[in-house]
């Protein structure tokens, strides 16, 4: 057993509303350079739907990820490493710009600088990639909302699979949001394609990064990726994927994408597990497997022979208590109700979704029967094979039995609590009926439903003692001799600025949710010694004497 | 004038090339990258960069073959001046043919695409020059000089290759290389300029051809102690633990 610790996130898809604000944070907070103008780090797609960039999940055209050979092991979809080192002059698999969209802006001085004229100027839609004029036919979200229609749906490669038994007909239509982020993979292909080994998993905390400065620019990562979440900045000449916010991780914050969740959807935690076991696990013959057998990757963080070999592997104990109050590990092992997007690629996603009930919510309520009734959501989820084939396509390789499962399980959860809140008698049998106790689905409730920010994000903070590493932690000498920090020498301007740090995270939030305003003392006790002429003692400088006694 | 077209100008060149990949090795290892333009356009280049490129691994090939080898060790081993010739002539026009028809379309494709075009900086244009120029003369040199013989048949490894051996032996003979053809001295010189240029153009990609990618395992771990977030450690602190 090689125990190694992963960050990893879980998505209550039921919850997201399509607003896009991960998507506009996180690009404001990494991706507003030039360069980066298509770079979406955290995406929000409508599904069914052809995702960004377009048609991504079709891995006949792209070839991204893993499949297994004639001997049943493990290789790259795309070919292997001679195969990747002969096709290097040119990447055969690279999607262009025009299957993500060509970013521009407008030309905004015509609309001041125009001379008086009969018509009013019109800001002109400017390329950024050639500075031309252009006209505006993708973007990242040109189909958003418009999940089963006809113009474009039909083109989603999930769609496909299922399509020769369906007429995807208007009665039928189903749509949901899915926010996607690197998937941070236990077994990334992006960083097997990468021929210079500049993308790594960070043994720690398994983030996988890119190394800027050993990054050639090859491009094989963009097309190892399955999922598309690496992206090559085409002024750098570098790939640049999402971080998982590691400097904001790194001081026990969630990343900005959850943090700035308005549907609070998101939820970040440890999971250990056992780093010997992932590639038997990912080569799995029958895709089918590839959802429990990446399950039982997973190690029971309680488990005493668990804890032993965590310790000795190096992982610390506040880190294992973090791992044992982990909402992921409860979402995943526990309730069982988070599975992997597309395991059959054979990465190991690490960031897991709760798939939707409300396709089949609505359905039932469009019919006018109760929609919060256990036995007409089993009835429906039995009878709604679209939605439920279509979600199993996403997320368990087309295996509709674990949908089922979670599905019935939020139904169920539904139903009880609607029992509970409606100050009638809870009924036991809901719970039953889907495996679970009467605890346990209230536990699920509440992780679920109104878990405060401290459950939903079970983040321990990499260690103090090796402050000097971290990204964001000011302790290092405020003139910098390579010319770092900023101009001035003295006074507020030097220096570089302070960002949030483990020091100073913890007393900015003990001051944001203290009582009083600062201090000890509040108020009045406070002293300005800007104002203190030296003379005398200014009352509350010192403790008050005589006060020991 | 020798001395200074055939010393001292090719070992300022060396010097600039060794001493130039040393500073940007050490300064700018985030410049350090092909600068694909692949994402701009496909079609063209998916053509034209395979050509150029593996035309150009077969010309560096003929090069180490023609001036690093001794004709003494060919000799040796029973290869007769007219079979060098025929393989040379032969491998080195397939391989020059491949390179210049990969180039001039390369080159179209940088001019004629808008997003190329405007992604292509001074130096890139400069060193295309140079480029352009060193690969024609080299195209010259085999066609005039070793197929149709123009100006008298010319055997470079009796000249030119001993002196670029000497040269590297630190016991530079300009006299050689005086002697040789107006193309190959033209070749031989402006492609130090080149040399010169190198490692300040994107031609610093080629010393990071990644062959370790051969052997590597798939998958890199490195620990969060490894690398320090985007900026090294300053001097003057030591890391604890």
């Amino acid at each position: 057993m090689r125990v190694m610790a992963q960050m990893a996130m879980v998505m209550n898809l039921d919850k997201c509303i399509g607003c896009h604000t991960c998507s506009v944070t996180c690009k404001q907070a990494w991706t507003n350079r030039s360069g980066t103008e298509y770079i979406w780090f955290n995406n929000v797609e409508t599904r069914p739907g052809l995702g960004y960039p377009r048609t991504y999940e079709d891995q006949e055209k792209w070839q991204g990820g893993w499949e297994l050979n004639k001997r049943g092991r493990m290789k790259l979809k795309a070919g292997g490493r001679f195969r990747k080192l002969m096709t290097i002059f040119s990447n055969p698999k690279l999607p262009s710009i025009g299957e993500y969209y060509e970013p521009w802006t407008y030309d905004y001085a015509t609309l001041t600088d125009a001379p008086a004229q009969e018509h009013s100027p019109v800001a002109r839609p400017k390329s950024l990639i050639s500075g031309k004029n252009m006209k505006i036919e993708w973007s990242a979200n040109w189909d958003d909302d418009l999940g089963g229609s006809t113009a474009n749906t039909h083109r989603d490669p999930m769609l496909k699979k299922i399509a020769d038994k369906v007429k995807f007909e208007f009665e039928q239509t189903f749509m949901f949001y899915l926010p996607r982020i690197c998937e941070h993979c236990l077994n990334p292909s992006c960083a097997a394609s990468c021929p210079s080994g500049a993308i790594y998993k960070r043994e720690e905390d398994g983030i996988v990064l890119v190394d800027q400065d050993a990054c050639r620019g090859w491009r094989m990562c963009v097309s190892g990726c399955p999922y598309k979440k690496i992206y090559f900045n085409h002024r750098t000449g570098k790939a640049e994927k999402c971080t998982f916010c590691f400097p904001r991780i790194e001081v026990g914050l969630p990343t900005v994408c959850s943090e700035t969740c308005v549907g609070r959807l998101r939820y970040i935690g440890l999971m250990l597990y056992d780093a010997d076991k992932v590639l038997a696990a990912a080569s799995t013959t029958d895709e089918h497997g590839l959802y429990e057998a990446q399950r039982d990757v997973f190690l029971d963080p309680f488990d005493p022979e668990v804890i032993r070999e965590a310790e000795k592997a190096g992982i610390a104990r506040d880190w294992i208590d973090a791992a044992q109050r982990s909402p992921i590990y409860a979402l995943i092992n526990t309730f069982k109700v988070a599975l992997p997007l597309h395991p059959e690629y054979r990465t190991m996603p690490m960031v897991w979704y709760i798939p939707p009930l409300s396709p089949v919510v609505e359905v039932v309520a469009e019919t006018g029967e109760d929609a919060e009734d256990k036995g007409n959501l089993f009835a429906a989820i039995d009878a709604l094979r679209i939605p439920i084939e279509y979600l199993a396509e996403l997320f368990t390789a087309g295996d509709v039995v674990p949908v089922d499962a979670v599905l019935k399980k939020l139904a169920a959860m539904r139903s009880y609590m609607r029992d509970i809140n409606m100050g009638r008698e809870p009924d036991a049998s809901i719970p039953a009926a889907v495996g679970m106790t009467e605890e346990e689905m209230y536990d699920m409730y509440r992780l679920l439903a109104i878990a405060k920010y401290e459950e939903r994000y079970v983040i321990p903070p990499a260690h103090a003692e090796q402050a000097h590493s971290l990204e964001e932690l000011a302790t290092e000498c405020a003139v910098s001799e390579y010319g770092g920090g900023q101009n001035d020498l003295f006074g507020e301007g030097s220096g570089a600025p302070t960002p949030i740090a483990v020091e100073n995270f913890q007393m900015l939030q003990d001051r944001q949710t203290s009582d009083s305003l600062a201090g000890p003392d509040g108020k009045k006790g406070r002293v300005n010694l800007l104002n203190w002429d030296g003379k005398g003692s200014p009352s509350g400088i010192f403790p008050p004497k005589g006060d020991d006694s | 004038m020798s001395v200074f077209l055939f010393v001292v100008v090719p070992y300022v060149c060396l010097t600039v090339f060794v001493a130039g990949h040393l500073w940007r090795c050490r300064y700018d290892k985030f410049g350090w990258t092909t600068r694909s333009s692949q994402l701009y356009e496909n079609r063209l280049l998916r053509i034209g960069s395979p050509l150029f490129h593996f035309g150009m691994l077969g010309v560096v090939g003929g090069h180490v073959i023609g001036l690093l080898v001794p004709q003494s060790w060919t000799d040796a081993v029973g290869i007769t001046e007219h079979m060098y010739h025929v393989a040379a002539v032969g491998g080195g026009l397939a391989a020059g043919v491949m390179t210049v028809v990969g180039m001039v379309i390369l080159i179209y494709r940088r001019r004629t695409t808008g997003p190329v075009f405007s992604a292509t900086t001074v130096m890139d244009k400069v060193m295309y020059a140079f480029l352009a120029i060193v690969i024609v003369l080299g195209m010259w040199n085999t066609i005039a000089g070793s197929i149709m013989t123009i100006g008298g048949e010319y055997n470079y490894r009796e000249g030119v290759s001993v002196w670029y051996r000497s040269f590297l032996a630190f016991q530079p003979d300009a006299a050689l290389m005086a002697n040789a053809p107006l193309g190959f001295q033209l070749h031989a010189l402006v492609a130090f300029g080149l040399f010169a240029l190198w490692p300040f153009t994107r031609l610093v990609h080629v010393f990071s051809a990644p062959v370790g990618y051969l052997t590597r395992p798939y998958i890199v771990y490195r620990s969060r102690d490894d690398q320090l977030g985007s900026h090294s450690p300053r001097r003057g602190w030591d890391r604890v633990g």
